[in-house]
């Protein structure tokens, strides 16, 4: 048997091939796709020539950073809370549960009455989305630590501050990348998919500009360049939780 | 026995837990008074379910009795864990997400102490317990008895005064359980400390211990306490006395009406 990421590679990359194959054949029509290699191509000219891609990337991407940033730092942070006080979190409760039901989309008129179209509406957008998956996931790890920590956290004379900083943090951790994980794609989902109707700059409106002026090209190359880096740092974020896994619970 | 040789007190302690939704308030302890000498080893033994833990949490200052009071170096205890008392509980309390070394050293956070002093404590307490060999492993690569190790060297770098105990070895098999008394008798012997060990095993109070209390079921009161004579240096060894063999079937004595008591309480 051969390691799975081997017939990973052969699937993708079979996947890949047959797509080339199909547009250049013509079994796919050029407006409603071009073949792969001309996807990268296409990201390599935005990326050298063109004037707006480095600017645009640079939006997106500062906004999408502050996005995450405010998701798992506030998400953490008020996932303490809730957590200190049951009673609140009772309340809450069936508002965290049902919270995905309702796209925060829909939102948008208010977001740009209130803060415009620009940055802050996406960030608010990004943040929006992403806030409650970390907050879930704060209050899930936060009930499984073992309760002898809490009492370690006494016996040490910690204050609540400390013992948030110095136990909770780390011993939530594992079960915290869940989140962060979830955090750190919704952020991006709501960053991108907002700067689709509230921007006036980003890869998000450069590609719904691109999809409006039949510049497939560019469109597909756009495409790749979000599908590229979000595997990036999934990856990067996956390698962090088979670390942690491995240095808990190798045994 | 004089004021001034008594190192902990408990007078007329209770605890009662609130009702909750389905089942009336539960008398937990007491009323149990007790005073502990300056260094002595004094065991407890219970039957299951007989408050030893809530005793040992109420003398920790980690549980406020329901009635009654406790004072630590005649000052009372009043819901803080006062300075000078070390805790080692029976589950396994070291952290996973640090290193031995680390673990250890993690007892002096808030202690105040400087960077050089810290690490010559670590080092002290690292080699005491004879965990110089793994002192950058994480937890995940030791045993459950070298874990327990890491957490009785993370109190013993605060220096306690009074070190409570509550079945620490309980998880371990009875080889590790004695090896580890020997190695508690030691420390006991070398820091001066006062020892309080909770635990359900009768060879373990009476190899250990000074003094043995023996507690009742549910609500836990103190029946009985036996002196047990042995010399202060003393090792596993001693299982193999007559007097032992005596002592631990006097507990069992005691023991064996508390012990059905709270088997058939379920």
């Amino acid at each position: 048997m051969r390691h799975p990421g081997f017939w990973r590679l052969v699937i993708v990359g079979g996947a890949v091939l047959a797509l080339e194959f199909a547009c250049r054949t013509g079994v796919i029509d050029r407006v409603t796709m071009v073949p792969p290699s001309e996807m990268v191509a296409a990201l390599v000219r935005m990326a050298i020539g063109a004037p707006w891609f480095w600017a645009d990337f640079g939006s997106t991407f500062r906004n999408v950073c502050v996005a995450i940033a405010l998701s798992i730092v506030l998400g953490f942070l008020l996932g303490l809370v809730i957590h200190a006080l049951p009673r609140l979190r009772a309340v809450l409760n069936p508002v965290l549960v049902s919270y995905y039901s309702v796209p925060p989309f829909v939102f948008y008129p208010l977001l740009i009455v209130i803060l415009g179209i620009g940055p802050a509406s996406l960030i608010v957008m990004g943040a929006m989305f992403g806030i409650v998956a970390m907050i879930s996931a704060t209050l899930a790890s936060i009930d499984r630590i073992p309760r002898v920590y809490g009492k370690v956290a006494r016996v040490t004379r910690l204050s609540p501050w400390q013992t948030a900083l110095r136990i909770k943090l780390p011993a939530a951790t594992p079960h915290l990348i869940t989140g962060i994980k979830l955090a750190v794609s919704y952020s991006v989902t709501g960053v991108i998919a907002g700067e689709f109707i509230i921007a006036t700059a980003g890869l998000g409106r450069r590609l719904t500009l691109a999809y409006n002026g039949f510049d497939t090209a560019t469109m597909y190359g756009l495409i790749l360049l979000i599908l590229i880096a979000m595997t990036i740092v999934n990856s990067v974020l996956q390698r962090w939780e088979t670390r942690i896994h491995r240095r808990w619970y190798r045994a | 026995m004089s004021d001034a040789g008594i190192h902990v007190a408990l007078q007329g302690v209770t605890r009662v837990y609130p009702a909750l939704s389905g089942q009336g308030e539960v008398h937990a302890l007491g009323p149990i008074d007790l005073n502990i000498r300056r260094g002595e080893f004094f065991g407890v033994v219970g039957p299951s379910g007989c408050g030893k833990s809530t005793l040992l949490e109420t003398l920790a200052g980690l549980v406020r009795p329901t009635a009654g009071s406790g004072t630590f170096e005649g000052r009372e205890i009043a819901g803080v864990v006062p300075d000078g008392i070390g805790v080692v509980f029976q589950e396994d309390a070291s952290f996973p997400w640090l290193t031995v070394e680390r673990n250890v050293a993690f007892g002096l956070r808030r202690a105040g102490v400087d960077r050089a002093e810290i690490a010559r404590r670590v080092e002290h307490a690292i080699g005491f317990m004879g965990l110089g060999a793994f002192r950058r492993a994480y937890p995940s690569q030791l045993s459950g008895g070298m874990r327990q190790r890491v957490c009785i060297a993370r109190t013993l770098v605060t220096r306690p005064r009074l070190i409570l105990l509550d079945e620490p070895f309980g998880a371990l098999d009875q080889q590790t359980r004695l090896l580890m008394g020997e190695e508690l008798l030691r420390l006991w012997r070398d820091t001066g400390a006062t020892v309080v060990l909770i635990t359900h095993s009768l060879d373990e109070a009476a190899m250990l211990s000074d003094r043995v209390a023996v507690m009742s079921s549910r609500p836990g009161r103190f029946i009985a306490t036996l002196e047990t004579n042995w010399p202060r240096d003393r090792d596993s060894r001693i299982v193999s006395e007559p007097r032992f063999g005596q002592l631990t079937s006097q507990l069992w004595t005691l023991l064996r009406d508390e012990s059905r008591k709270a088997l058939n309480a379920g």
